[in-house]
């Protein structure tokens, strides 16, 4: 299937590349550069692109590309997930997923690479298989190893893939057992200008930190599990346990993990936590404009609103921006028309505003666009759709684990929109 | 030595002296890249004795090999160290090996002997690793050496050694076709496997090799389809793919009678409730009962579809697109719905992600445009999006456009408009036109938004407006002779060739409409026409041509300057088609005979264009694939083959699957399926509800007559070692795991009549029945009138096939000794009914009866929600009691908006004392009034008697009305069945009474009781 694999990096240079099946030389990337020349943004490189003998495949991640070839049929979708999947292992075992990492670490991520894919169909894709083979760089190792001259591959055979369940590595023992839950929300919502909620969404995920000894089988049940429209899973949970009970049975990988992601979409279940006044004009003579905002809270449910940031796209004409703010600072990028505010805590009391003018590019026209507005925000010990974790049991170990359940919400693709104020399509 | 004492030796033996870590010196990377003389230094580091230094030298060799640099000219000294004791300089040495291999083939071979050993060790992990590197290396002079090799890891102890083995397969097949016979006996062989482990990787083989040989896949395919959901996920991707091609060779078209019975509701259906789930079943009955012949779904079709279905679940996007391909393939029309939650669930992920689905979407979404429209909002387009997705976004919403929500998506449209960017404003303007071409009544609405475009800034707005106007106004040109006035006089300022072209050409086909300004436009062209575009240039040509036929007068002197300039144009189509022009209309002495057509050939009347969505007709590439997305074959892609055109022919089926009958022998069958719902019970995985439908699978499976003799033994061995992680217990040969679950079988098959018997009553009654074979009981409840087998249905409702399980169940273990246990069994049948079948244990309500006995597993959730949101719907004033249940005697679908429920009131009959009453509640959900509500009696059993309700005789439309009615049932629980009329309609149903409803009850002191009792 997936036949080689270069990293290039923002400047079109490839920086690694690995062959699963015989060498493809470099030049096969040219058409990519070619499309890349093309677009607009990274982001609108075409993903799939055909060339006379071979089909590249790419993902845009990071500020790198990862470009597969491919030479024969494979569903697209296989390889852009296999790709998604090792630019999270890279993260998994180095924090971050950059050229210089890559760089630093370039013997560990060959290993890595050689071992998840064998001949070009995936082999070992579980970070807990792969840890066991592979031991990811820590500081104190790196030191350790520099001093004593081990490296950081395993000693052990790994035995991972031999289990039947192929996500846990076995012989797991800790001292302390815990299992940590995050419930982490976030409100997908369109606004418009007038303040109504054009469609608004709940994603949901459920985060996990799983330290438990041994071959714990754990089940977690939720209150009202009625709420969730529409889940996914990790491998790890048993599908029929949740069509038939609606509760999550499943023996954890060790570490972190994603268990489920869900979707609520209720549309009047949604309180959209704040509510943002704008006011963005532009003078006729189209040599500036004005602009106010004002942020506030809608429906907190009693909890402080977090690290509010109020993202601007501003129209192409702005060339600057000379604002004061009542709180937190703002930054305008001349370069990418990204007004951004960051706000902080928002105090009900004191309502934060950011206020003042902005400077036209001179003989341009009056810019038309209202511009669309985004808002991050981040709310502590609140799912906002009220989902609510039962119980947690263990069985399987004797043992008694610490666990913990953490609710936070966020603001995810939280858009004012442009204007929507145009009659002339009444119908 | 063998490999395997080299990582004994090596466990904490290697650390010895302090080396710099090569990743972390920056340095390093600057110097080797460029300098090629330090080779030398890796060679004397490669030669060392010592350890570490080799591990130096082969890590700065591979940081180079990944750089791209060219490293061959050490392989002879790095192919020394292949059988060094060290793991992590073995490890290194591979790689490098295998990347170098091909090009040093001779110095290649000093190493395999080491693979050999390395095969024979005693660690199944060092066997699968040398396995895996001796494939790796592509020499063409040990193909024999690997094809032993495979051959002798295929029939390994150890599934991983198998697994392998199986990803061998392709890499020798890439080397040397012409082994592909012998690799298909092996891919056979592995075929077989049971673990699934094995499964995902042998079915990548065998698409590699030998997809054609679909034929090895009838002994396996419900092995693979049980192994499925325990697959790891790339496995399952190309198993399900594969399968997906599988069915539509073996299988018929689920959708054939869909032509017969077309209905035009179908859309507003499926917009009407959110829940897919739910509409399945409706949807289905809906289709049995209009159905003419009768379409019974292979029992093995049916099963893929089940068990496909909880992977839309997984987190795994291609998965899940997976899925969703075989649904759209292979399932009944009404089914398909459920994908498209899931793959909405998909454009919240990567931007690659959602292009690839979005593109799938499309496709689905001509079709089947019902089912994405409950998801309408979710492909409105976020400022945010890439231009590709958004331009994606925009196909799909014009895709779902219809009378209904054409107005939402033009108001989204034109926020769309303002967009700053101006490909996608076009993509828009586009999409805008096409609406308006299917939406006839949005045309006059869209044309008007964009003729107010035409005065918009931008001009590449205005461009696109006039093409897509030019392509409206050919519709009906007549009325919009003010239009064309209007574009008449953007020439003046629009320059884009594109628009200008559009204008000209409407202009000179419309000269009727617009006679005093057509000839003036063309004075205008004419003087500008040395500096226009080519195509600007051609449409003059075209513009001055049809003026001159039609209004020769004012123009003949303009088209002769006109063609004049374009006699001596620099491009040759210009030449060329001025040339041609003049020869058709100037009429000069020689002139041809076709010049006396010249009006019938430029001024015909052309056709209106008909906008087209790009992904028309793409679905003859299967989904998902990359044949698909790119709309060309790609390489290797396998054709998705039509359903067989023969007309159902079961004998043909069968022939399909001999094998499968032969080897089972009738007990055996039995025997094995009694194993597997322990194994899943004792897992923890399986509900109740879980381990009553996947009987009914096998159950279904063995009556369709073509029996595969492991289904049920295979899982349970799965299961059986999923549930044990121990390494020993995976190495266990086949036939010691056969020989451990014979010996566990009487067990099992005591623990599971004993769970499996809810009451005495309930067992004799099941006992009575034996179900027909599975298709004849299918086709029977088609049709609900027919009082026979009424029962069997009303059996196969409150708790599905599990009923029918159980009573060969019964039969089933002929030594089991169910006494002892049994108390202990009742206890366990009541708490887990309590737990699941609460709601709807004896609900006998006609809806569910004609869907087929062979259930999705998600029937039983299914029906609760439907019970529940009946139970929300009706009025409270129904049940007195809040025990009461009322059961749905006509659908709302079935009915035309007629809804009717009853319900067992509890309350004495006055009319009749030997009667019992029925509430009737009839609900009109149509849009009409129904009139003349009344029964007449179809079919009763003899002895029964029915009391009509007085006739009901306008019920208006959104109204409810309740009736009494009296049945004698005579003491039986056959089901009353009756014919409900309308003004306009006949419909057959059935009330059947439970036997608690049956009894009267009556107040008697504990005395009197016992005398009654001593009667």
């Amino acid at each position: 299937m997936i036949h080689s694999l270069f990293l290039i990096n923002h400047s079109g240079d490839i920086f690694l590349e690995k062959h699963w099946k015989s060498v493809i030389g470099r030049s096969v990337c040219d058409y990519f550069f070619e499309a890349k020349e093309k677009a607009a943004e990274p982001e609108d490189v075409p993903p799939v692109l055909q060339t006379p003998h071979h089909y590249l495949i790419s993902i845009y991640r990071d500020r790198l590309f990862f470009l597969s070839v491919i030479q024969t049929e494979a569903p697209p979708l296989f390889v852009i997930e296999f790709l998604h999947r090792v630019v999270e292992t890279f993260q998994d075992y180095f924090g971050e997923c950059s050229e210089t990492v890559i760089k630093d670490n370039v013997v560990t991520v060959y290993e890595l690479l050689e071992e998840m894919l064998d001949n070009g169909f995936p082999l070992a894709t579980e970070s807990n298989i792969l840890k066991e083979m592979i031991r990811p760089p820590t500081i104190l190792r790196t030191m350790v190893n520099t001093l004593t001259g081990t490296s950081n591959f395993e000693e052990r055979l790994p035995s991972g893939q031999l289990s039947t369940i192929p996500w846990r590595r076995s012989g797991v023992k800790y001292t302390n057992n815990e299992a940590y839950f995050d419930v982490i929300e976030e409100i997908d919502a369109i606004v418009d200008k007038s303040g109504t909620t054009v469609c608004a969404e709940i994603q949901g995920v459920i985060e996990a930190c799983v330290k438990l000894t041994g071959m714990p089988d754990l089940t977690l049940s939720f209150m009202n599990p009625r709420l969730l429209d529409d889940v996914s899973f990790h491998p790890c949970v048993r599908f029929k346990r949740w069509e038939a009970e609606r509760v999550l049975s499943f023996i954890p990988p060790d570490g972190n993990f994603t268990l489920m992601s869900y979707h609520v979409n209720a549309q009047n279940l949604v309180a959209i936590p704040v509510y943002v006044k704008q006011n963005i004009s532009f003078f006729e003579s189209g040599s500036g404009g004005r602009l106010d905002l004002t942020a506030g809270p809608k429906q907190t449910m009693g909890k402080t609103v977090e690290g509010l940031v109020i993202t601007v796209h501003m129209p192409k004409a702005v060339l600057s921006a000379s604002l004061t703010a009542t709180q937190g600072s703002y930054t305008y990028d001349p370069a990418t028309k990204v007004l951004v505010w960051d706000i902080g805590r928002l105090n009900p009391q004191k309502l934060p505003n950011l206020r003042g003018s902005l400077s036209l590019q001179a003989g341009a026209p009056k810019p038309e666009d209202n511009p669309s507005i985004n808002i991050a925000l981040k709310i502590q010990q609140l799912a906002i759709s009220g989902l609510k974790v039962n119980r947690l049991d263990m069985y399987g170990e004797k043992y008694k684990p610490f666990k913990g359940v953490k609710y936070v919400t966020k603001a995810g693709k939280f858009q004012r929109p442009a204007c929507v104020a145009i009659s002339h399509f009444s119908t | 030595m063998s490999a395997s004492s080299a990582f004994s030796d090596e466990k904490g033996g290697s650390s010895s002296v302090g080396e710099p870590e090569y990743g972390h010196d920056p340095a390093s990377g600057g110097i080797f890249s460029s300098d090629y003389k330090r080779h030398d230094d890796l060679k004397e580091m490669l030669d060392s004795n010592k350890d570490s230094l080799k591990l130096e030298a082969m890590k700065r060799i591979v940081a180079m090999i990944a750089r791209g640099k060219n490293t061959s000219d050490l392989f002879p000294a790095v192919v020394k160290n292949v059988a060094c004791k060290n793991i992590e300089v073995k490890k290194l040495v591979y790689v490098y090996l295998v990347r170098y291999a091909e090009e040093q083939q001779d110095l290649a071979l000093l190493s395999i002997s080491t693979f050999q050993r390395g095969l024979k060790d005693p660690n199944q992990l060092i066997r699968a690793s040398a396995l895996r590197v001796l494939s790796s290396i592509r020499v063409t002079i040990i193909v024999p050496i690997m094809m032993l090799a495979i051959k002798e890891a295929a029939s390994d102890m150890s599934p991983y050694v198998r697994k392998t083995a199986a990803h061998a397969i392709p890499k020798l097949y890439s080397l040397d076709p012409e082994q592909k016979d012998q690799l298909i006996e092996v891919i056979e062989k592995l075929l077989a496997d049971k673990t699934t482990l094995v499964a995902g990787s042998v079915v990548m083989a065998f698409e590699e090799v030998c997809p054609e040989r679909i034929d090895l896949i009838h002994k396996n395919y419900r092995k693979l389809c049980n192994l499925l959901v325990d697959v790891e996920e790339w496995g399952q991707v190309v198993i399900i793919n594969m399968l997906t091609r599988y069915a539509r060779t073996q299988f018929l078209n689920p959708n054939l009678n869909e032509c017969l019975l077309e209905e035009g509701g179908e859309s507003t259906f499926y917009g009407s409730d959110a829940d897919q789930d739910e509409d399945e079943d409706e949807d289905k009955k809906d289709e049995a009962l209009s159905k003419r012949k009768p379409y019974v779904m292979d029992p093995d079709h049916r099963l893929l579809l089940r068990n496909t279905k909880p992977l839309l679940q997984s987190r795994n996007a291609a998965v899940v697109m997976a899925v969703a391909q075989l649904y759209f393939h292979l399932a009944p029309k009404a089914e398909v719905g459920v994908i498209a939650k899931a793959l909405v669930r998909l454009l919240r992920s990567h931007s690659e992600v959602q292009y690839v689905v979005l593109q799938n979407v499309a496709t689905m979404t001509i079709k089947r445009r019902g089912m994405f429209e409950p998801y309408l909002k979710s492909f409105y387009i976020r400022s945010t999006d890439p231009t590709q997705i958004k331009v994606l976004k925009l196909e799909v919403l014009t895709n779902l456009a219809s009378e209904t929500n054409i107005s939402t998506i033009l108001r989204e449209f034109q926020t769309y408009i303002k967009s700053m960017d101006k490909d996608f404003v076009a993509a828009t303007i586009q999409a805008i036109g096409r609406c308006a071409t299917h939406i006839g009544e949005v045309r006059d609405t869209c044309l008007n938004g964009l003729v107010q475009l035409l005065s918009n800034r931008d001009e590449l707005v205005v461009a696109e407006s006039v093409v897509v106007i030019k392509k409206l106004l050919q519709m009906q040109p007549e009325k919009h002779s003010d239009i064309i006035k209007h574009m008449a006089k953007l020439t003046d300022n629009i320059q884009v060739p594109m628009a200008r072209a559009s204008i000209l050409w409407l202009i000179g086909e419309y000269c009727e409409h617009v006679p005093k300004i057509a000839p003036d436009v063309l004075r205008k062209m004419a003087k500008t026409f040395t500096n226009e575009e080519d195509i600007v240039k051609l449409q003059i040509i075209n513009l001055a041509a049809k003026l001159y036929l039609t209004n020769s007068k004012q123009t003949k002197l303009l088209t002769q300057y006109v063609l004049n300039l374009a006699k001596y144009d620099q491009n040759y189509d210009i030449r060329d088609r001025a040339r041609f022009i003049r020869q058709l209309i100037v009429p000069t002495d020689k002139c041809g005979a076709l010049s006396k057509y010249a009006k019938k050939l430029i001024l015909a009347l052309k056709p209106a264009p008909i906008l087209e969505s790009p992904f028309k007709d793409r679905d003859h590439f299967q989904l998902g694939s990359l044949s698909h997305l790119l709309n060309t074959k790609a390489g290797g892609y396998q054709e998705l083959p039509d359903w067989p055109q023969d007309a159902p022919d079961p004998s043909v089926r069968n022939v399909e699957v001999p094998e499968w009958t032969k080897c089972s022998s009738r007990e055996k069958r039995k025997e094995k399926k009694v194993e597997k719902p322990f194994y899943s019970d004792s897992e923890g995985e399986s509900g109740p509800t879980e381990s009553a439908d996947s009987e009914s699978d096998s159950a279904s499976s063995s009556a369709s007559g073509s029996e595969q003799s492991g289904s049920g033994s295979e899982e349970s061995e799965e299961s059986e070692e999923r549930s044990d992680s121990d390494e020993e217990e995976e190495e266990e040969e086949e036939e010691a795991k056969k020989r451990k679950t014979q010996k566990k079988e009487p067990i099992e098959a005591v623990q599971q009549s004993e769970s499996e018997q809810s009451s005495e009553e309930e067992v004799k009654k099941r006992k009575v029945s034996i179900p027909p074979p599975r298709n004849v009981s299918e086709s029977e409840s088609d049709d609900d009138d027919s009082p026979s087998d009424s029962s069997q249905d009303s059996e196969s409702e409150d708790s599905e096939s599990e009923a029918e399980v159980k009573k060969k169940k019964k039969i089933t273990p002929p030594k089991a000794p169910t006494k002892p246990v049994k108390k202990e069994g009742k206890k366990e049948k009541k708490e887990m009914s309590l737990l699941d079948f609460d709601d709807f244990e004896p609900t006998p309500s006609p809806q569910v009866t004609p869907v087929g006995n062979f259930l999705s597993s998600s029937l039983v959730t299914d029906l609760e929600g439907l019970s529940l949101t009946d139970t929300v719907l009706s009025p409270a004033t129904i049940s007195p009691s809040g025990s009461l249940k009322s059961y749905e005697l006509l659908h709302r679908i079935t009915g035309e908006g007629l809804w009717v429920e009853y319900c067992f009131s509890r309350q004495p009959f006055l009319p009749d004392p030997h009667m019992v009453a029925v509430q009737i509640q009839f609900t009109n959900s149509a849009a009409t009034e129904a009139k003349s509500l009344r029964l007449e009696e179809a079919k009763l059993q003899s002895g029964m008697r029915v009391k009509e309700f007085p006739e009901i005789e306008v019920l208006p439309a959104g109204e409810s009305a309740t009736v009494v009615m009296g049945v004698d049932f005579c003491d039986s629980t056959q089901a009353a069945n009756l014919q409900l009329c309308t003004h306009s309609r006949k419909f057959f149903v059935s009330i059947q009474p439970p036997v608690g409803e049956l009894m009267t009850p009556s107040f008697m002191t504990e005395n009197e009781f016992k005398k009654e009792q001593g009667k």
